[in-house]
């Protein structure tokens, strides 16, 4: 079978999996547990996908944990996204050039 | 041209310089399995998701079927479908529509779903227009570039481009943990749960353990720390 039927089929599925509940999901939630629920969950699922995945990200765990570190610091002082991204992504280039 | 779609532009480069190099390496992956340059950027521009596709051209590759195709999708995506639902609780009914719906529904990600969740207010779609469409172009041209030029980076640089999502992922949850000890316990919670799939039960594809030690810690969270109010 052609590859395209393969790629439609992925777009398809997961175009359905995004739009359904975006779209026909209208009413204002009232229960305090649901309500607590979906304001927990972005930070659920964050939290999840980058530990430990995070430690790992750069191939090298010595420049990952440096690099998280400097994103945790950088954070915590609420500075931009892009400038924690990059200070920590640049912190772990640097230190790869030591070791 | 509308103050807040330039707004979710801005707010949208730290994701496009994020999926730029994540989808460099979709395109080096999706060529090496045997896909042309042309369907790698067909598969970026229409599923616009990591893991996702990933699992999508091994499964093409391998000779696989559609079902597991389908229901593979669905394992992995399913996260944007709880994404949805909060998202949903914080848009602008007057300016959000079916059609906006429809047209937004595309461009929800785990990095665009946390950045628009943590706008102050309610979100409008032209703000979700520019957020979107600024990833996309990130997301697409990254993967063209992977794919017909392979490497072109060295690899202390492309290595270190692998921290850059995830240090956004720091910048979005510890400022948001300052403010909230509900945050910080569903964070901590999170965190754990996921460790533990990750080294005892290795065998737990990692979109089923996100979802699980997810759904488990804010449970958790929203039943210790019941929220007062919209936060």
């Amino acid at each position: 079978m052609s590859v395209f039927i393969y790629i439609a089929t992925m777009a398809l599925v997961t175009y359905l999996v995004r739009m359904l509940p975006f779209t026909l999901f209208r009413k204002e939630i009232r229960s305090p547990f649901f309500k607590g629920l979906l304001h927990y969950i972005p930070y659920a699922v964050l939290s999840a996908m980058t530990i430990p995945a995070i430690f790992y990200s750069t191939g090298d765990m010595k420049t990952s944990i440096a690099g998280t570190a400097v994103a945790v610091v950088l954070a915590y002082l609420r500075l931009p996204l892009i400038v924690v991204a990059l200070a920590a992504s640049g912190s772990a280039f640097l230190l790869g050039l030591f070791i | 041209m509308n103050k807040l779609f330039w707004k979710g532009i801005k707010d949208g480069i730290p994701i496009a310089l994020g999926y730029l190099s994540v989808a460099f390496g979709f395109g080096i992956l999706a060529v090496s399995m045997g896909l042309s340059v042309l369907q790698a950027v067909g598969i970026s521009a229409s599923n616009l998701t990591s893991a996702g596709q990933v699992a999508g051209v091994e499964i093409i590759a391998a000779g696989g079927t559609l079902v597991e195709i389908i229901l593979t999708q669905i394992v992995i995506n399913i996260r944007y479908s709880l994404m949805g639902i909060s998202l949903s609780q914080k848009l602008d009914t007057a300016s959000f529509g079916t059609l906006q719906r429809l047209i937004v529904s595309f461009g929800i990600t785990d990095e665009i779903f946390a950045v628009s969740y943590a706008q102050k207010g309610k979100i409008k779609p032209v703000y979700m227009y520019g957020l979107i469409l600024i990833a996309f172009l990130g997301w697409t041209s990254g993967t063209l570039v992977g794919a017909a030029a392979g490497a072109v980076l060295p690899e202390s640089v492309m290595s270190a481009m692998g921290l850059l999502l995830y240090a956004m992922f720091v910048a979005i949850i510890i400022p948001a943990a300052r403010d909230s000890r509900g945050v910080v316990f569903t964070i901590a919670a999170a965190a754990c749960l996921s460790i533990i799939f990750r080294y005892a039960v290795p065998s737990l594809s990692s979109g089923f353990a996100v979802i699980i030690s997810a759904v488990a810690s804010a449970a958790l969270a929203a039943w210790l720390f019941p929220i007062k109010e919209e936060a």
